[in-house]
């Protein structure tokens, strides 16, 4: 546990860069500092390593005061990922990992190997362990960063605004490898970011600073999002925070219908009587295998209305079928994974599956409406399911 | 040299302040500026062309610095022959040393000018001559200048050692009226007055820069 | 007349390669001259250029010395120094030191100051202490520029070791002194020649150097000040 006791940064002309900061940072778990520039959150992280020495308080990690360490070998036991990656340009990508391992004096093969497991853990291919840091894009350097920040396999990692520098579809790779890398590790991460996106996508527990340096709100993303502590926090989280929210919450709550779905080997005319008794307007049309292969509306089987006629007898496979979109994975996804799917499909019902890809169920746009609406009246204390954050992601 | 020799006899120097100090001193001047000059004139010229026409860099930066791998002294002398002892012996070596530098500098500056700035130049109409001399030139002038300092002060430095060829300058002074006569006071005079002299010239061509480039006052000069 | 003529026919001569006034004894002399004065200006402009780029204080003060040295006639400080300690290695030393240290000293602290701040944070950030950062990574990083500031002073003071022979102590300049004062332009030439090629040789071996001393994660890199 890292804890900040009253922590202040005041510079020597006066300027208050972290203002009494006080929070306990939950060991094995990832706590994310976010704000807007100025606000003191790169500070707050570099005082952890001693990177800036603090000026009141008190922070210590492990009940150990930061300030009786001797600041070298204090940052040797903790990981540092920075924006850029810093990766030394004269050394190779196995080096560049092995560095801290050098550090501490490891013989050369067996620095060397550690460095060959972190590659692979962070997704590097072995043959980029002789390239230089100028040879790999931007996605991969800040991959070697982390596997650097791991080498000596330290209980702590700080990374200071990690992902800002690469591109939308890199970085959000990057953090689902981060998440899936802290599911195993288990490190004690402080992560340091100014988008509360990414703050809520990878943190357990989230601090929002203010500018000026003082704490704003320490809480889960969940609770966040539910009740922001300001006008400050409302503002920072943004105007969709309703609609994000709901990732924490599962889609196995929804009311999944089975009613409606027709194998594809069933004919028109029997497809016509299912529509008829369910009177669903959409019959979800599914393969030999149970995955779904396309909407049908119900009206193309109605003799009364004047399409080009059907012939009872025709399997509903070979008839054209309306793509189904994109499906929620009903164990794992969250309530707003299922809007999303339901939003973006065109029968305005979500297609719920297991995790074979086969279907479990359609959630009409009732009944989602309905779990959306207890949601936000169920802070009465019951929250979401415990254990939630986790499957929402 | 008599053991109380003093390093400077003041009476010396005010009693030849015209002859040979300012003379040589202004012969000094002379020498060290056309090569800057000349250098200036062909660097700018062959250095555009090489911004330009990419492909010419490489071998025109290789002879370069063929030619800078030419030591100037030597030079001084493989001249002699030729030139025997007109200003040409010192003007010509230093010319091929202010083009190891000014060259580069050149092509550097143009280099640095931003795309965007390139771009908007020519989106407002500029034709290629026009936006070279009032666009991209002027932009480039803080690196040129840097080019020009070093080689100024390299060129003042080292014509001194043009004595050796017997031409004039503060080397004379050095040479002929101290060290021949084992009199310290006109090396030390020497001496000062280079230094001097190349300062003087730095310091005018930072002026120069600020006159060029009104935009970059205020910012770091180096 | 033909310079490579003349200096083929110099230098085909078999008396010029024996006995003390051969050239291999002067071509001795002048790479011993050469190589010494190298030797204390690196240890005098890397050390403090390290020392100032790596603190970064004290750095304009060095960049003002080493201006003032770079404007220093050379044959001025040659000959003022023969004065008082007589003809000797030491007034040719004291030349060229001050010609080859303010190369070496402005490349070798521009080098390490313009090292990544980022990277200098990151070093920091794992645990490395000053002289670590120095030596893993503003050394190697600045290497370019170093090896850059110590070939332009290596051919200049090949280049200028030539004075040597003007206060008597040998080396390649006594065939330039010796041809002018008997005329035997010859014997100029072939010394001239001499200097340049082993000028140009200097100029190889940085080109070496640079080749194999220098990590290529760092040789795409630019080529820097002079």
């Amino acid at each position: 546990m890292i804890t900040f006791e009253g922590v202040t940064k005041r510079y020597p002309g006066g300027t208050v860069a972290v203002d009494r900061l006080s929070l306990r940072i939950p060991s094995g778990r990832t706590t994310v500092f976010v704000g807007p520039s100025g606000c003191g959150k790169t500070t707050s992280l570099r005082m952890i390593n001693r990177m800036i020495d603090h000026t009141e308080g008190t922070l210590a990690i492990d009940g150990t005061d930061v300030r009786e360490v001797d600041p070298v070998l204090l940052r040797r036991g903790i990981g540092y990922v920075i924006q850029q990656a810093g990766l030394f340009p004269h050394r190779t990508i196995l080096d560049n990992i092995a560095t801290v391992p050098f550090l501490l004096g490891w013989k050369r093969g067996r620095a060397r190997g550690r460095a060959r497991e972190l590659m692979e853990l962070v997704g590097l291919t072995p043959e980029l362990a002789k390239r230089y840091p100028y040879q790999l894009s931007g996605g991969q350097q800040q991959r070697v960063g982390v596997a650097r920040a791991l080498a000596a396999d330290p209980p702590v990692l700080l990374m200071d605004e990690p992902f800002s520098a690469v591109d939308p579809v890199v970085r959000a790779s990057l953090q689902d490898e981060l998440i899936r890398l802290q599911s195993e590790l288990h490190k004690t991460i402080v992560f340091v970011t100014h988008d509360i996106d990414e703050a809520v996508k990878v943190g357990d527990t989230i601090a929002v600073l203010r500018p000026g340096g003082r704490l704003a709100q320490f809480d889960t993303p969940e609770k966040l999002l539910a009740e922001p502590a300001d006008d400050f926090v409302e503002t920072f989280l943004g105007y969709d925070r309703g609609v994000r929210r709901l990732s924490f919450f599962p889609a196995r709550q929804l009311r999944l219908r089975t009613h409606a779905l027709v194998p594809q080997t069933a004919t028109a005319a029997e497809a016509g009587a299912t529509a008829a008794r369910t009177e669903e307007p959409w019959l979800l049309v599914l393969d030999g295998e149970r995955r779904p292969r396309g909407w049908l509306a119900a009206a193309r089987l109605d003799p009364s209305q004047d399409h080009a006629p059907v012939d009872p007898a025709t399997p509903v496979g070979e008839l054209p079928l309306t793509s189904y979109g994109h499906v929620f994975q009903v164990g794992q996804d969250s309530l707003r994974a299922a809007l999303d799917a339901a939003v973006l499909s065109p029968a305005g019902r979500a297609v719920g599956v297991h995790e074979d890809g086969t279907v479990a169920g359609v959630v009409a746009q009732t009944d989602l409406g309905e779990a959306i609406w207890a949601v936000g009246n169920e802070d009465d204390g019951t929250g979401p399911a415990e254990g939630a954050p986790d499957a929402a992601r | 040299m008599p053991p109380d020799e003093p390093l400077v006899r003041w009476d010396w120097v005010l009693s030849h302040l015209d002859d040979p100090i300012g003379t040589q001193l202004a012969e000094h001047l002379r020498l060290s500026l056309i090569p800057v000059l000349l250098g200036l004139l062909i660097a700018l010229p062959l250095g555009v062309a090489c911004a330009r026409w990419r492909r010419l860099y490489p071998p025109v930066f290789t002879g370069i610095n063929v030619l800078y791998a030419i030591p100037s002294i030597a030079l001084f002398f493989l001249l002699l022959p030729y030139t025997s002892f007109t200003d040409w012996t010192a003007i010509i070596p230093l010319t091929v040393y202010t083009l190891s530098v000014l060259v580069p500098n050149v092509v550097g500056g143009l280099d640095q000018v931003p795309a965007h700035v390139r771009e908007a130049a020519t989106a407002v109409g500029f034709a290629p001559v026009a936006r070279l001399l009032r666009v991209e030139l002027p932009v480039a002038v803080p690196v040129i200048v840097a080019g020009l300092r070093v080689a100024a002060v390299a060129s003042v430095s080292m014509v001194s050692v043009a004595a050796l060829v017997g031409l004039g300058g503060l080397g004379q002074l050095i040479l002929t009226d101290g060290f021949q006569r084992q009199f310290p006071t006109p090396i030390v005079v020497g001496i000062v007055l280079s230094v001097a002299l190349a300062f003087a010239i730095d310091g005018a061509l930072v002026l120069l820069q600020r006159a060029l480039t009104p935009w970059a006052r205020g910012r770091a000069e180096r | 007349m033909n310079l490579f003529a003349e200096f083929w026919a110099w230098i085909g001569r078999p008396e010029q390669w024996e006995g003390p006034a051969g050239i291999p004894v002067r071509f001795a002399e002048h790479v011993g001259y050469s190589a010494l004065a190298l030797g204390i200006s690196a240890l005098i402009g890397v050390s403090l250029g390290l020392l100032t780029g790596h603190t970064g204080r004290g750095g304009f003060l060095a960049a003002s010395l080493a201006n003032v040295a770079r404007a220093l006639p050379t044959i001025g400080v040659l000959f003022l120094v023969v004065l008082f300690t007589g003809i000797g290695i030491v007034p040719v030393l004291a030349a060229l030191v001050a010609l080859a240290v303010p190369p070496i000293l402005v490349n070798t602290y521009e080098g390490v100051r313009g090292v990544d701040a980022d990277l200098k944070d990151a070093a920091r950030g794992m645990g490395m202490r000053g002289w670590t950062v120095l030596w893993r990574l503003e050394v190697p990083v600045a290497l370019p520029l170093i090896l850059l500031g110590l070939r332009t002073a290596a051919i200049q003071v090949v280049a200028t070791a030539t004075i040597a022979a003007y206060v008597g102590i040998g080396g390649l300049g006594r065939y330039i002194v010796d041809g002018q004062a008997r005329r035997e332009y010859d014997m100029v030439v072939g010394g001239s020649v001499l200097v340049v090629l082993l000028a140009l040789a200097v100029a190889v071996l940085f080109l070496l150097l640079r080749r194999y001393g220098v990590s290529a994660g760092l040789r795409r890199r630019g080529s820097g000040v002079a």
